[in-house]
């Protein structure tokens, strides 16, 4: 073993930061690409593997699992070696990690536009792929806990207890839901029929929305913000009681996918019940966020990192609003099937999944990279105006266009028949479609301007690896 | 609905096992101080050493290896 003891490992970390940056451009440039076919829809025509029924699985992947996956693998790995003091357990472990999960985002690449799909959405990879998944996942777990254990500090801080109810979260959902009978290497059928399948599908659907897609990046949240405002979070009490509600009451919520179908009518309320309660967390785990900034409010101003970071928040906290509104089931009869909830879904995922993990990224490749800063913080500030206007194009025309086709599908003539077809509501969509495309396009610049800067930070840059310091006022 | 005959035991199992989880860091003093870790993490200078700058708190020479 040639594990150095005394040195943290940041090479995993930076080569998960790199892939980061690097998944972003691919995953966004995919959702970019097939708004375009919405505006346009003959632009691939004839072409199956390019068409949109192939390629919006992978987009969502990509995003998700890509960029979203491999941000949260850099964080948590770099916290919980900071945090615990200690270098990251079983090295090897670690390594099979990165080139696992790389793996799984290639298949995932291949396979989705050739047709192979489980048809879940979020969970569409096909067995033996998901065989993968969850040995990589074993390990990152395995790695993860390690070093919880090996710590040299007593306290475990709040942020690794959100990464560590993450993983176990993640790893439940996936081997529930992914149960499958095998029919041929590419093909294989649900555990699950009917109902019973739409009803573990979207238990996994929220709850992979609630754990990989808020408490993981709640983990880096509660991290990265005070390092980079250099505060201590507003309430570190707070936080904690954060954590214990969110787990505690997000498994419940899944059933708002479901309102108004075969789910028993009491399921559905249910859900709605829990949604509501969600309500209550979040908005203490914002608050908590951007209170930090008590008293350092100027830091905003020419800190465009932590511009980034707190208007993550700020869109957690409307998304986390949003969310509970929409599964009450008298606005969800308006809302669902609409574009409503496209624009919800990216309120949350560039609003706050992407600008937290852009942020974070942001405060890693310095230090990563043995430079004081990045290249040009100019061109941050650059990215998180391209992408802040980008966002708010993006959510803003969703809604319109999501409670236009609401109201245009229900409008009923005195007669009984409908007032409009359903082409009618399409037409009227087109418009906002292309605002929504315009929103995208620059969202992804402001990812090819990271990129930009990401590398021109690394080169030249000392990729060494930083030594494990006693913890500050430690009494050995 | 028998997928809820799954789900169902499988979060009440859950919730039980965070119940533990959450026994356990009170017993072990997890919460004891609600002030000084958020500031530890601040303590935590994780800037690469600057060679052009005036030397910052050194580490114990030669343990910076790359793996």
């Amino acid at each position: 073993m040639s594990e150095t003891q005394s040195n943290y490992n940041y090479k995993v970390v930076r080569q998960f930061a790199v892939m980061t940056v690097i998944w972003g451009i691919v995953g966004m440039a995919m959702g970019v690409f097939i708004a375009a076919q919405l505006v346009w829809p003959d632009l691939t025509y004839g072409i199956e593997w390019l068409s949109y029924g192939r390629l919006r699985p992978l987009h969502t992947n990509a995003v998700i699992f890509a960029f979203g996956g491999c941000a949260l693998f850099a964080t948590s790995y770099w916290c919980v070696q900071r945090t615990s003091h200690a270098r990251l357990f079983a090295g090897p472990l670690a390594a099979f990690t990165f080139w696992g999960w790389q793996l799984v985002i290639v298949l995932a690449a291949i396979t989705l536009p050739l047709g192979m799909t489980q048809g879940k959405e979020y969970a569409e990879l096909e067995w033996p792929i998901d065989l993968l998944i969850t040995a990589v996942w074993v390990s990152y777990a395995v790695v993860f806990f390690g070093t919880i254990a090996k710590r040299t500090v007593s306290h475990i801080y709040v942020a690794n207890w959100f990464f560590g109810g993450f993983i176990l979260a993640v790893a439940l959902l996936h081997v529930v839901n992914s149960c499958a009978i095998p029919a041929g290497l590419f093909k294989s059928y649900s555990c699950y029929a009917g109902a019973q399948d739409a009803m573990v599908q979207w238990w996994y659907g929220h709850n992979a929305v609630g754990f990989f897609l808020t408490a993981g990046f709640l983990g880096m949240m509660y991290y990265f913000v005070p390092k980079q405002a250099g505060r201590p979070v507003y309430s570190y009490r707070l936080s904690v009681v954060h954590f214990w509600a969110l787990i505690f009451t997000y498994m419940w919520a899944g059933p708002h996918h479901l309102h108004y179908t075969a789910l028993p009518d009491w399921t559905q309320s249910v859900g709605m019940l829990f949604s509501l309660i969600l309500l209550a967390p979040s908005w203490g785990g914002m608050i908590n966020g951007i209170m930090t900034l008590q008293g350092a409010w100027h830091k905003l101003r020419d800190d465009p990192i932590l511009k980034f970071l707190i208007t993550s928040l700020s869109f957690y906290g409307m998304s986390t609003f949003e969310g509970p509104m929409m599964a009450i089931k008298t606005v969800n009869a308006l809302s669902h099937y609409t574009d409503w909830t496209v624009g919800h879904v990216h309120s949350g995922a560039l609003g706050w999944v992407a600008m937290v993990s852009i942020g974070s990224i942001y405060y890693l490749i310095p230090r990563l990279f043995g430079k004081q800063e990045m290249f040009s913080v100019k061109l941050i500030t650059v990215h998180f105006w391209v992408a802040t206007i980008g966002v708010v194009l993006y959510i803003a025309s969703m809604w319109i266009a999501g409670v236009m086709q609401g109201l245009m599908w229900r409008a009923v003539n005195p007669d009984g028949t409908l007032t409009y077809s359903f082409v009618e509501a399409v037409k009227g969509s087109y418009p906002f479609w292309t605002i929504r495309f315009v929103g995208g396009l620059l969202f992804l610049s402001g990812m090819v301007i990271m990129a930009y800067n990401m590398f021109k930070t690394m080169a030249g840059g000392k990729t060494e690896d930083a030594p494990v310091l006693a913890p500050a006022g430690h009494h050995a | 609905m028998e997928s809820l005959y799954l789900l169902i035991p499988l979060s009440v199992v859950l919730v039980f096992l965070i119940g533990v989880a959450f026994w356990w860091s009170v017993k072990s003093g997890q919460f004891d101080d609600m002030e000084g870790p958020a500031y530890r993490i601040l303590m935590d200078d994780d800037r690469p050493r600057d060679e052009a700058a005036a030397p910052r708190q050194e580490a114990p020479s030669g343990t910076a290896r790359d793996d």
